[in-house]
């Protein structure tokens, strides 16, 4: 197996940084809400903005996220390219107008509204990809769970999001172990097997891996029940930090980010921009 | 809402870097630029064994991950993944893989599970996608029917073969006879 490009924390000082997780959790959370809400050309093109900007603040460079944006610019490229092979017109119908700019074959043209459709489309998602890697790349992992209990989530749910985060290294190992271990043996997965066989042959490699996984399951639970998890209805986290003045300019900044964006967005009663007509 | 289990919530974690892990592995299939899902198997075998509270989050929380250290979150279909796991976590309630398996569980598992794959490809992903992207239906549509028929034949195969893996390793009840 190739070495996978995972976007992990990246310790840096700067003003993102110093903010604390649950700030960041709501920021990230509230401004999700925001790009799915609307359409508005005007607001999405306000949140990129924006985004830009924080990224700057957050002194991460391009060059530490480069793998994880080709991705996202292949994920685009795609998902625009499935519209518009299946929806030509797409744009024509939300826009009700037509500015033919390029006739290409049967039902393939491109008009104006097509672009504009794809263009919102496009930028509607780039405005959250920022925030999102910021989000993982700027927030010490161990102070996640603390943020979702801040938040109101149950503690339990934010425990097990710390132990996903705490073993996903060692689950990756053990698999990379088995799996060099079975192809020693003869199993492949890679594209030169039928596909049937390729399937056969993961189960030789899943089998021992939830196997281990169940008796890791046993060992750490029953740790924890020794240790008397569960017993009381709250918990006290050794990393939560208290908010201080940014984070509570933060907050507010994103709440009214995103009540803009509702009144904006349902004042005219369409989620669209349409400078078409 | 009953509470967790320490159980499940360990299941929980646990199961969720698996499919966060199992997500990020790149099995080609035939059709190009597609990859084979086995986390789905994965998160299947774990509903059935912890309830379905366990495979709505082990969804949510492995989906979750995998976007947000990939491309950003795709809110549509992570809320698929996790109503997958509700599915198939309900679905399998009533069996109980600790005292075998035999034909009827496997019909039952996989009856579940391409349930719950048509419903969450099918139907919930797309239903998301006009409410929150407003993408066009037709691409939707041809794109939830091809994620649930090749999940559907995933699961059906690496699934049920975990399924009957694990059961073998369990000691049955009654398993000891007397000798005379």
């Amino acid at each position: 197996m190739a070495k996978v490009a995972i976007l992990s924390y990246i310790n840096r000082k700067s003003l993102v940084h110093e903010l604390t997780g649950t700030t960041k959790l709501i920021f990230f959370i509230l401004w999700s809400v925001a790009s799915m809400v609307t359409y508005d050309t005007r607001i999405l093109i306000g949140m990129l903005f924006i985004s830009v900007l924080v990224f700057k603040a957050s002194r991460i460079r391009v060059r530490d996220i480069s793998v994880v944006l080709g991705l996202a610019a292949v994920f685009l490229v795609l998902n625009n390219f499935f519209v518009y092979l299946f929806a030509p017109e797409y744009g024509v119908e939300i826009y009700e107008s037509r500015d033919v700019l390029l006739q290409i074959a049967g039902p393939y043209t491109i008009t104006a509204q097509q672009l504009f459709y794809h263009f919102n489309m496009t930028i509607k998602v780039i405005c959250v990809v920022p925030v999102a890697l910021l989000f993982i790349a700027c927030t010490d992992p161990s102070e996640f769970a603390a943020s979702l209990a801040m938040i109101g989530v149950s503690y339990r749910v934010g425990y097990s999001v710390s132990l996903a985060l705490r073993y996903i290294p060692d689950v990756q190992r053990e698999y990379q172990n088995i799996s060099q271990a079975q192809q020693a043996r003869g199993i492949d997965l890679s594209s030169k097997d039928k596909l049937f066989t390729r399937l056969k042959n993961s189960v030789a490699i899943l089998l021992p891996l939830i196997m281990s996984s169940l008796n890791r399951i046993e060992t750490v639970s029953n740790a924890m029940e020794l240790r008397g998890f569960g017993k009381e209805k709250k918990r006290t986290w050794y990393v939560q930090r208290r908010l201080k003045r940014n984070d509570w300019l933060v907050i507010g900044f994103v709440v009214i980010v995103l009540v803009v964006d509702l009144v904006v967005t349902f004042w005219d009663g369409s989620r669209f921009f349409n400078p078409f007509l | 809402m009953k509470k967790l289990s320490v159980k499940s919530v360990v299941a929980i974690g646990i199961g969720a870097a698996l499919f966060f892990v199992l997500g990020k592995i790149a099995i080609p299939s035939p059709v190009p630029n597609t990859n084979i899902s086995l986390q789905y198997s994965v998160a299947a075998v774990f509903a059935t064994l912890f309830g379905p509270i366990a495979g709505l989050l082990i969804g949510f929380i492995g989906h979750t991950l995998i976007d947000a250290t990939s491309y950003g979150p795709w809110w549509s279909w992570i809320i698929a993944s996790a109503f997958f796991g509700l599915v198939v976590g309900f679905a399998t309630m009533k069996m109980h893989v600790e005292e075998g398996v035999g034909k009827k569980e496997v019909i039952f598992f996989n009856v579940a599970q391409a349930i719950a794959h048509v419903l969450s490809w099918g139907l919930v992903a797309p239903v998301l996608d006009i409410l929150i992207y407003k993408e066009p239906i037709e691409k939707l549509f041809a794109q939830g029917l091809m994620a649930s028929v090749s999940n559907i034949i995933t699961t059906g195969v690496v699934g049920t073969l975990l399924l009957l893996g694990y059961a073998k390793t369990v000691v049955k009840k009654g398993s000891l006879t007397k000798e005379d």
